[in-house]
């Protein structure tokens, strides 16, 4: 896996997170491509001379071929051009893909993009039959507070600590001009917030919404005269589950005793460090999955950022905030933001690109040079991506 | 009053022509894994064996996890709020269901729960009462009998 340090990140773009009516998926996907093309130095391609040789395209809701009609409305097209579905997860699935084909020497450059324009409230997926919705069994948030509960139980978790988290991430989303929810709150106002599925109130919840986000990837050319530091894709790791959990995101309908099998978070985690060639102790930022509050605290863990136990401690003390020990979700995460599935994950790899080269503004962490992006989400399909400077 | 499952295949009813039948769950076994799951496939999930023989499962067991969904998500079919949890069976299976207590609050971890028949809606077409499992708290010895629709 060491052929992956030859892949650098050249160039990101986004569209912000949030309700644009009248704006279709393609318009911000052309938005989020056109920004991440500029900003590699690679603007101005045409049919005759495309800039990059392939084009893999994250979304879930998007339609067929929805990545054909965003580089179409830029005349770019020719090359091969991939949608990738891995659910939450899909930005990672299409960035390893892409970070694989490189490495391998398929190609030299290739552009990943997210896009996602998703309808308010609970998602509805097709993943569930539909006897399942008719019977209750499928209301997603259903899913994460009986995870919520049980972190609770086992791990010392309160609900002061699951606001604690929402109340940390919205004051980063303050200063992240990409975000859809950008005012503090207080953990009062958070556990006044109406209860969608107890212990989980509406504000511990991410929103579905809309966005795009998009990454050139290139292979590292280390002659290369750059003003600006080189940012290295050291590792994109995608799993799925191992059956047995019953509150695992492959969301069965039974499980065993689930205590020796590993979540599939942790395989991508374990997966990534191994390919970086480095421990969870050198990453400097991280962002993480907060699809709910909780979801952030139980991936501490999976991702090796904390033992057994150690989470209520690290949001409590202010070890995971921007001036902290090693901040985790600068950018608001999914709770500032919100979460078009195809975009987050590599609105995430956007997040870090500006930590590691300290264009962050406000929300720089000071003087990073390792991030870890991760996500899971519906399959179970989980992606850990690291990215060092 | 003629009943009729959700879907065919995840469990077997009493007797559709009493006023409100018991339910059996429709599990599987290998005995290569030595393992149980619901519902019934050909393959055992956690192992890939294929020996899986149909299996009925226990209607008892203890209350693992809950929670309750209070507004309607997309294509239910029930009132709400309507309780969610996980009931660990005698045998060690973890089987996620409605919950017919609604308020989290006077449920606790561990505590006896039971196999009833939950009603979801009536068929327009038919008349049927549409039902799907559910579990109850308590230990009575009417396993699989529930008063009636939980309100």
């Amino acid at each position: 896996m060491s052929a992956l340090n030859r892949v650098e990140v050249a160039g990101i773009g986004i569209h912000p997170f949030g309700r644009f009516d009248g704006k279709s998926v393609t318009r911000m996907g052309v938005d989020a491509v056109r920004d991440a093309l500029a900003d590699a130095g690679l603007g101005g391609g045409s049919p005759m001379k495309p800039p990059f040789q392939a084009a893999f395209c994250a979304t879930a809701y998007s339609g067929v071929a929805a990545g054909h009609k965003v580089l179409g409305a830029l005349a770019l097209t020719g090359m091969p051009i991939v949608d990738i579905e891995a659910g939450c997860a899909s930005g990672g699935a299409a960035l390893q893909l892409a970070a694989g084909a490189i490495a391998a020497g398929q190609f030299d450059c290739v552009l990943v993009f997210g896009i996602e324009k998703m309808p308010k409230g609970i998602i509805r997926s097709s993943f569930f039959e539909p006897w399942r919705e008719e019977a209750g069994l499928a209301a997603t948030p259903s899913y994460f507070a009986l995870r919520a509960q049980r972190l609770m139980r086992e791990r010392g978790v309160t609900k002061a600590h699951l606001a604690e988290v929402v109340v940390k991430n919205r004051r980063h989303g303050v200063n992240n001009p990409n975000a859809m929810f950008r005012k503090e709150v207080t953990a009062d106002e958070v556990l006044a917030s109406r209860t969608v599925c107890e212990p989980l109130h509406l504000w511990m919840l991410c929103s579905p919404n809309e966005g795009a986000a998009a990454v050139v990837l290139r292979r590292a050319r280390p002659d290369a005269n750059t003003h600006r530091p080189t940012i290295t894709l050291r590792a994109a790791a995608l799993r799925s589950h191992l059956p047995g959990s019953v509150l695992g995101e492959a969301t069965p309908l039974s499980g065993i005793d689930d205590s020796a099998i590993p979540p599939a978070s942790r395989l991508a985690a374990d997966s990534a460090y191994e390919a970086a060639g480095l421990g969870p102790d050198e990453v400097d930022v991280v962002e993480c999955q907060d699809t709910d509050a909780a979801r952030e605290l139980i991936s501490y863990e999976e991702l090796r950022l904390c033992a057994p136990g150690e989470q209520a401690r690290l949001v409590s003390d202010g070890g995971v905030s921007v001036g902290g020990r090693r901040p985790v979700n600068p950018s608001g995460g999914l709770l500032s933001k919100g979460e078009p599935l195809g975009a987050s994950a590599l609105a995430q790899v956007v997040e870090l690109v500006e930590q590691l080269r300290g264009t962050a503004g406000p929300r720089q962490v000071a003087g990073a040079t390792v991030g870890l992006a991760h996500t899971v989400g519906r399959g179970a399909n989980a992606c850990v991506m690291i990215v060092s400077r | 009053m003629t009943v009729r499952a959700v879907e065919p295949g995840l469990f077997r009813i009493g007797d559709p022509e009493t006023e409100w039948p018991s339910i059996t769950l429709i599990g599987g076994w290998s005995p290569t894994s030595r393992l149980a799951h619901f519902p019934l496939l050909d393959t055992c999930p956690y192992t890939g064996a294929t020996d899986v023989e149909e299996r009925d499962l226990g209607t008892r067991g203890t209350l693992w996890g809950w929670t309750a969904v209070t507004a309607p998500p997309p294509g239910y079919r029930g009132h709400v709020p309507y309780g969610f949890g996980i009931v660990e069976l005698s045998d060690g299976l973890r089987v996620l269901g409605r919950i017919t207590e609604s308020d989290p609050s006077l449920l606790s971890f561990g505590q006896p729960m039971r196999l009833v028949a939950e009603a979801l809606y009536t068929d327009d077409d038919t008349g049927d009462t549409v039902i799907t499992w559910a579990f109850a708290p308590g230990a009575s010895d009417r396993d699989g009998v529930a008063e009636g629709p939980a309100a």
